[in-house]
């Protein structure tokens, strides 16, 4: 097939950007591990509550471990709980949340903090808080009517 | 210089009774627009705080139908209306079985509409045209959807098997451009509708049928999205198809390259479907790995892109050339200005340089996380559909509707249709830029208006739901601008003959190699790429699968 000069620049340029792309993309997912929420732990949907950790939400400081604290999160319509949460300014946090009925959003708007919770699925993120303030715990992810009340409080302090 | 066979080529007719069967679809989805439009607007209207609905309405139910009408019914009658002229008019007048099939597809398609619409309509359904599990929407919702599938199947099969008649006919040739368009589409939509079938009749209907009690959440939403992504460019190539082989006709000159259009709906076709889970980034119980797999497989479609633009903007600037454009873009301004035809695609073909570049963000593994169920989501699909697709269909609306119905688009039509495509632009850059801008700091997509119990982020977002407003309102301008155009076009207009231009392939390119036409080659590596992509993550998904969940009716 014939292919003009320019479209083949043109076509060569784009799918070198393209390869430089997904070379960048791949080696801070694969190097540096930075990948999206992808935990595969599992819960019964209808038990949460007995199950640890879920039988304890809350913010739990952990020795010995990758990260600083463990932030147990429980999302039922339309609530989460905690209600609010204050974790000290450059630790490092595992997030770790569920939800007893439909699918949730987990989301603390501002931040790459962004999860998916499904039914019977834990879902899990390690990340550091590095920025002082409140951040808006939301659901992101439409759960019924009172979905657009539904919230927590990320308070990350000095 | 014309010769009088291309000029006899120009004068073919789509057959009328085809043409019935086309403007059938088209009735109905610009339906589905005025009515999915004025939801669309009293969505913008209560999220900027200032308005609530009367009468019970609730926001949900009205994003449902929102959803539906525009994302599923506007788009897919418009297409099919699209596809079956274009086949007529190219590979020639249906048979009266093919037809049968198509009037077969478009009423099991609309009984199958109207049931899930009076379902949301009495609150029953309102969970919205992604009705993710498990919230439960009653069984008949589920059972109208899947006869839409099963309609457009038919139909489809009815213009697959003129195809097959046209190659029979013809051994040797390759078939005429729209038409092998349009297969590619058909193939496209078959393979991907069944992940969406087999979703609504094995989980969803006997779960909400309460034939089964539970139903397995993660798989139900990768089943969805196996269907979700190749629907819009189920959306899209349509658009292209006027692109590639309409608009050179309209701007008086040829098609750049067979063969690459060709390749690059083949590429289309390949790539399209293996890349659900881009959807689904940041969603637990599928392995990151196969993420990032299909993440490449979703960044693969750039090629075919990059070809379409090359194509595009080669076609442009040879006829801006050959019409004394000099200069490096003396060229542009010899472009057809006047004519609603080429302008309001063209606005569409801009629309998608921001919107491809959006999109690239979207489906970049880490990145996704930043923007993921943000209203920046929403923002990125109404310049791609609601946007670059939708005005292509409006510009395509101008020549098809007429051709149709034997009028003509008057001069001050064709000028009102030219200011529906600016106030479209103007009204979709206010709403959504702030979509965009508002969702790069968290604001959530899909949700009823909210303060936040006084948060001072929600409240910096507020100044933005008031700027979609704003563009909402003018959107919604743009709507009753196009449908009394359409009207127009429908029932008023002077009678007279409208051309449907197919352009011709330039002198200079080369013949197109049959090996594009190949369809055990192409439907093979299809499918191989689609189990490459799913079988382990979906196998993983089915065994270690949690005791599933019981349906919830949340609103």
């Amino acid at each position: 097939m014939h292919i003009h000069k320019y479209e083949k620049w043109w076509l060569t340029f784009g799918i070198g950007s393209l390869v430089l792309f997904l070379v960048v993309v791949g080696f801070s997912a694969f190097h540096y591990g930075s990948h999206p929420p992808s935990a595969k732990v599992y819960v019964d949907p209808e038990r949460v509550d007995e199950i640890a950790p879920f039988n304890n939400p809350g913010v739990h400081k952990v020795e010995g471990k990758d990260w600083d604290y463990e932030v147990v999160f429980v999302a039922s319509a339309f609530y989460y709980n905690p209600p609010e949460i204050e974790i000290p300014l450059g630790s490092t946090v595992k997030f770790i949340a569920t939800t007893k009925d439909v699918v949730h959003g987990f989301q603390a708007a501002g931040t790459n903090i962004n999860m998916i919770l499904e039914p019977g699925y834990v879902s899990e993120y390690v990340t550091t808080v590095d920025k002082a303030g409140e951040y808006l715990i939301l659901c992101n992810e439409y759960c019924g009517v009172g979905h657009s009340s539904m919230m927590s409080m990320l308070k990350v302090v000095e | 210089m014309t010769t009088i066979s291309e000029r006899a080529k120009d004068l073919v007719k789509v057959d009328k009774r085809d043409g019935k069967l086309a403007l059938a679809h088209v009735y109905v989805a610009f339906i589905a627009l005025a009515i999915g439009g004025l939801c669309g607007l009293l969505q913008t209207l209560v999220r900027s705080g200032t308005f609530t609905l009367p009468w019970g309405i609730g926001y949900y139910q009205l994003l449902t139908i929102h959803g539906v009408l525009l994302g599923l019914i506007l788009t897919t009658y418009f297409i099919f209306g699209f596809q079956i002229a274009a086949v007529s008019r190219t590979a020639g007048t249906l048979t009266d079985k093919q037809r049968l099939y198509g009037w077969i597809g478009f009423w099991i398609m609309t009984i199958g509409t109207t049931a899930s619409s009076i379902m949301i309509l009495i609150n029953e359904a309102s969970v919205l045209y992604t009705f993710y599990a498990p919230l439960q929407a009653h069984w008949i919702f589920y059972a109208g959807l899947a006869l839409v599938i099963v309609g457009s199947w038919i139909g489809g099969a009815g213009l697959i098997s003129k195809y097959v008649e046209w190659r029979k006919a013809n051994p040797g040739q390759p078939s005429p451009l729209l038409t092998f368009m349009v297969v590619v589409n058909l193939s496209m939509w078959i393979i991907c509708s069944l992940g969406v079938a087999v979703e609504v009749l094995f989980q969803l209907l006997p779960w909400s049928l309460g034939w089964v009690d539970k139903v397995d959440v993660l798989l139900s939403r990768t089943l969805f999205w196996y269907f979700g992504h190749p629907l819009v460019y189920f959306w899209l190539l349509p658009a292209y198809m006027v692109w590639y082989a309409v608009i050179p006709k309209i701007i008086g000159g040829k098609i750049f390259s067979d063969s690459l259009a060709r390749l690059s709906f083949i590429l289309f076709l390949l790539f399209s479907i293996p890349v659900g889970f881009h959807h689904q980034l940041t969603e637990p119980g599928i392995s990151s790995f196969w993420k990032f797999l299909q993440v490449v497989l979703t960044l693969m479609v750039v090629i075919p892109s990059l070809l379409t633009a090359f194509s595009l903007f080669a076609t442009f600037e040879i006829r801006g050339r050959a019409l004394g454009g000099k200069g490096v873009f003396g060229w542009f301004k010899q472009l057809p200005w006047g004519d609603a035809r080429f302008v309001a695609p063209f606005i569409g073909m801009v629309a998608f340089i921001p919107a491809g570049a959006g999109g690239i963000i979207n489906a970049s593994h880490q990145m996704n996380q930043l923007i993921h169920n943000t209203i920046w989501v929403t923002g990125h699909f109404h310049l791609t559909v609601a946007t670059t697709v939708v005005l292509t269909f409006f510009g395509a609306a101008y020549w098809l509707i007429p051709h149709l119905t034997g009028r003509v688009l008057t001069k001050q039509m064709n000028r009102l249709a030219i200011i529906q495509a600016i106030v479209w632009a103007v009204g979709m850059s206010i709403m959504s830029g702030a979509m965009h801008i508002v969702g790069l700091s968290g604001a959530p997509r899909r949700s009823d208006f909210s303060t936040y119990g006084g948060s001072t982020q929600a409240a910096e977002w507020i100044p933005y739901q008031v700027a979609q407003a704003i563009g909402g309102t003018i959107l919604f301008i743009g709507i009753v601008l196009i449908i009394y155009i359409v009207v127009n076009l429908l029932w008023f207009a002077p009678k007279g003959e409208t051309e449907f231009p197919v352009a011709e392939v330039s002198e200079h390119a080369e013949k197109t190699p049959m090996v594009l036409e190949n369809w055990k080659i192409w439907l093979t590596i299809c499918i191989a790429l689609i189990l490459f992509a799913y079988t382990v993550p979906v196998i993983e998904i089915i065994q270690n699968a949690p005791p599933g969940s019981k349906g919830y009716k949340l609103w």
